[in-house]
């Protein structure tokens, strides 16, 4: 079954055609990896799936149902969940409440409940705090549970990030350049966290990502954007040995 | 253990913020019992209890919320016009009903309608963010001061009249009783109790319902949409967060509040008109400074800095003088000491140095 | 002919507004910043020419005192300004706006008290006679006023001498470059902090102009005399679209014109007082339909 599809996308920035008649499939359970050369648009591609842009052409499908254009919100709650290539974080918030606002849509309780410390709102929280800690522990930052966010080493707000995106209860997870700005152990052990994120979550994960050692060590397919278009498409060491892939990436 | 202390934290702080200012109402009360309060520090009561409100309440758009509004003065004026017109109508048509039922009435609808203002500058707000939204709220404070400078209001054969213009309602009969009188504004708004402690007592009560309501509202899942908006607006939204809502709701909830506080304003004060000094933006700025002052965000910060400005000025004369220049070097200095990297680190430095001293002390105690 | 009048007269006020416009709209494009003292500068600026043509050149000829009080105001007004940025504005470049705006309301009660503490609180008053020479008679009903004569020209000169300024000075560039992209510029080797101290004392002392034509047209001036006219001029600014000077001089007109309207239609309804409210009805009305102004472009947010 396809999680996303994508059909046909296009998206102008005055006279750029920043992302060209872009086709993209993910079947369900796939840890699938979008690769391109700096600039060639794949925070753009992150962008409208995420509704952030709105395409000028094309189609997108999340589980069959058509999201073209919807607002962020709107797309969240149907199932798609990010991470930014800059971090974003709720930096003066504690690390625990990064991941209790992501369960934000997930365990409701109404604002009277709230303002007047009405039973349920003790209900809510108890929920949200085992359900945020046991998201926490998956990552390792259980004990950072107080700290603020921005406090954070930089690959634990990475990993931050992630658990705040699972929280949302994504059908299709989205990680823009996970493995920035870590070292080999740190992507290491990044590769085991979103292995065990996809098998123990049932999650389909796509992901933008220059690191090739974490592409091709866990991705099962690929495509590559250059200029805007898809380069190549497939299974990730087919794709990886492409002559036209290899050109790209080191110049001729 | 990490986990009880997470779940804990803020529940602690809020028990002790709630305690606290118990403690410090039954002292004051205490002290007036025993005739020990001068007059002036008496006076200085209740116009501690609206200065808290207004303070807690602009902090919850500024400070959480991470808006700069600089009409709050604004919503208090809606209150304390409203509520007093409340008071006064009711007074009037209904000379009998007792005071325990004109005066909640009064706090609720100037808070409504304060709220109402809120919500119509919230939607004018909508689409806009950092400066412009400042001077937005500026503007919209500036106008409805205005607009009660030129409200008239009368009770006529027992018929509400009102007229919007520079002259008095024509026509009123020679029994008419004049409410509103446009730039005069409305007097002999009753006061709550003729006795300062019962006065006091109410005053507290009301301010301390608005800290515990501030205090869930921040530290629950609404607060936390609140707070992920001033944090990261992309990210809020990219979580699924309804920013437009929980932005309305701060809004709305603050003007509520700052209505309450101007309720009790009017009627501790006794008279009111809508002036600049009073309900425009130079008021507005007062109540910012209770905020940059405690810390932006932080509620008992916004407490404490809002009960040290309305009293230190009465005590120290000379402060008084010079009052609106500190305001003005309190402004820039927080602001320097909070956002300037290299200023900071000298204060964090200065802080450790400090800290570090006092666990001295307490170590060689110990070894004592 | 009372139309005419009222026109003009707003014409007048306008050149003033497009004049204060100009500093908030140089400031708002390069330092991204709302200078919200920039009303208490001119304030001072006012200040110091009425104390000048006062106290210290009071036997001359009015012209050439009056000349050499504007001189003073605008001298002392850049080194106000460029002391303001360096103090004041300079440690927050990295700041968020809401830190910048809170500590240039700062900035403006320090210079309101100041000038309370100093000035006093009363208004003083000052009279500018010699500016009926420049009246010009168009029939029995009609004559514009000197002072409305000189706003106008005062205007449209800096205005054109501002824009050649930045169209083709060496320093106009790295003014446009630093607006564009102040990242980019510093790459380039413009000196980004320099430049924007240059900018603000290009706007302070346009701001020390602007208090001299005040003081012109009202002939009086107090400690709060600055804020009002800051606040509108600001409106201007947003109305021409910010960043954009003939925004500012369109934006400054109109908003001029506006109110002298508003002015004389209200004072018929006895509601005179009612006139800053208008011009704040026209600010968010602006901000409502078109954020960016009439000459303003929209700038897209980066995820």
């Amino acid at each position: 079954m396809n999680v996303l599809e994508v059909k046909d996308l296009s998206i102008q920035f005055g006279g750029l055609r920043a992302v060209d008649n872009f086709n993209m499939t993910i079947k369900k359970g796939q840890l699938y990896g979008l690769i391109g050369p700096n600039g060639a648009g794949k925070t753009t591609v992150f962008n409208m799936l995420t509704g952030v842009y709105k395409p000028t052409e094309g189609h997108i499908f999340l589980d069959g149902e058509e999201i073209t254009g919807k607002p962020t919100i709107k797309i969240n709650q149907m199932g798609i969940a990010r991470t930014f290539q800059n971090i974003r974080l709720f930096g003066d918030m504690s690390v625990l409440n990064n991941v209790k606002a992501g369960l934000h849509n997930q365990i409701k309780c109404s604002l009277w409940s709230n303002l007047f410390r009405l039973p349920s709102n003790f209900k809510v929280e108890r929920e949200m705090n085992k359900k945020a800690m046991s998201l926490l522990e998956v990552f390792g930052l259980d004990k950072f549970a107080n700290h603020k966010a921005k406090n954070l080493p930089y690959g634990e707000q990475r990993k931050l990030e992630i658990a705040r995106a699972l929280a949302t209860n994504p059908k299709l997870l989205l990680l823009d350049e996970p493995a920035a700005g870590m070292n080999p152990n740190e992507t290491a052990e990044l590769m085991e966290n979103i292995r065990f994120i996809r098998d123990n979550f049932d999650m389909t994960i796509l992901l933008i990502e220059h690191d090739m050692r974490l592409v091709s060590g866990i991705c099962e397919e690929l495509t590559v954007l250059n200029f805007g278009s898809v380069l190549a498409q497939g299974e990730t060491s087919e794709v990886l040995n492409n002559p036209e892939v290899v050109k790209a990436y080191l110049g001729d | 253990m990490s986990k009880l202390k997470t779940m804990r934290q803020s529940t602690r702080k809020k028990c002790f913020i709630l305690l606290g200012m118990l403690i410090a109402f039954g002292i004051f009360e205490i002290l007036i019992a025993t005739n020990t309060l001068s007059n002036q520090m008496q006076n200085l009561l209740v116009p501690m209890c609206y200065n808290i409100i207004l303070a807690v309440s602009l902090n919850l758009v500024v400070g959480i919320l991470g808006e700069l509004s600089l009409g709050h003065a604004g919503f208090m004026c809606v209150g304390a016009f409203v509520g007093a017109f409340v008071s006064k109508v009711l007074g009037v048509l209904y000379p009998d009903l007792s005071k325990w039922i004109v005066f909640p009435l009064a706090f609720l609808i100037g808070g409504l309608v304060a709220a109402i203002f809120g919500l119509l500058v919230g939607f004018t707000i909508l689409r806009l963010k950092g400066d412009y939204l400042a001077i937005v709220t500026l503007a919209a404070g500036e106008i409805i001061w205005n607009i009660f400078s030129v409200t008239y209001a009368a009770v006529d054969n027992g018929k509400i009249r009102f007229s919007l213009g520079g002259t008095n309602i024509k026509g009123l009969s020679p029994s008419a009783k004049q409410i509103a009188t446009g730039a005069q504004g409305i007097s002999g708004i009753d006061p709550l109790s003729s006795n300062a402690g019962v006065r006091f007592a109410i005053a507290f009560a009301i301010t301390f319902v608005v800290v515990w309501l501030v205090l869930n509202f921040i530290h629950s899942r609404t607060g936390r949409a609140v707070q992920s908006y001033r944090d990261n607006r992309i990210a809020a939204e990219s979580i699924g967060i309804n920013i437009t809502k929980y932005r309305l709701i701060t809004i709305v909830l603050s003007a509520f509040l700052a209505g309450i506080a101007g309720v009790l304003y009017s009627h501790e004060l006794g008279v009111i008109s809508a002036k600049q000094e009073v309900f425009g933006y130079v008021m507005s700025i007062n109540i910012l400074v209770f905020v940059v002052l405690g810390g932006m965000g932080s509620t008992l910060g916004s407490i404490i800095a809002a009960v040290l400005l309305t009293v230190l000025p009465e005590w120290l004369r000379v402060l008084n003088d010079y009052r609106m220049l500190i305001y003005a070097v309190v402004l820039i200095g927080v602001m320097l000491i909070n956002n300037n990297p290299t200023i900071s680190s000298y204060v964090d430095a200065f802080k450790n140095k400090v800290k570090s001293l006092f666990k001295r002390k307490n170590k060689a105690k110990e070894a004592q | 002919m009372s139309f005419l009048n009222t026109l003009f007269n707003g014409i007048s006020l306008g050149s003033m507004y497009a004049l204060i416009a100009l500093g908030y709209t140089m400031v708002y494009g390069i330092a991204k910043m709302l200078n919200f003292a920039h009303g208490d500068v001119i304030m001072v600026g006012g200040i110091v020419t009425l104390e000048v043509m006062q106290n210290f050149v009071s036997g001359m000829n009015p012209i050439v005192g009056a000349l050499i009080s504007l001189l003073a105001a605008v001298i002392i007004c850049t080194l106000l300004g460029v002391v303001i940025e360096k103090i004041a504005y300079k440690p927050l470049r990295s700041a968020s706006s809401l830190a910048v705006l809170i500590t240039a309301i700062g900035v403006s009660y320090f210079l309101q008290n100041v000038a309370l503490l100093t000035f006093g609180s009363k208004k003083k008053m000052i009279s500018f006679a010699f500016l009926d020479k420049f009246d010009i008679k168009i029939n029995e009903q009609l004559t514009i006023q000197g002072s409305t004569v000189i706003n106008i020209v005062t205007m449209v000169v800096i205005m054109i001498l501002l824009m050649l300024f930045i169209k083709f000075t060496k320093a106009g560039t790295a003014m446009r470059a630093v607006s564009e992209d102040n990242g980019a510029a510093q790459l380039m080797g413009i000196n980004v902090n320099g430049t924007i101290s240059l900018t603000f004392a290009i706007g302070s002392a346009l701001a020390g102009v602007a208090g001299f034509m005040f003081l012109g047209s009202y002939a009086a001036i107090g400690a709060y005399s600055g804020t009002m006219p800051g606040i509108k001029a600001f409106t201007a600014a947003v109305f021409g679209g910010i960043g954009s000077i003939p925004g500012a001089m369109i934006g400054g007109l109109l908003l001029g014109v506006i109110e002298n309207f508003a002015k004389s239609i209200l004072a018929n309804m006895q509601l005179g007082t009612l006139v800053d409210p208008i011009v704040f009805i026209v600010l968010i009305l602006v901000l409502l339909i078109k954020p960016s102004g009439l000459l303003g472009k929209q700038v897209r947010e980066k995820v």
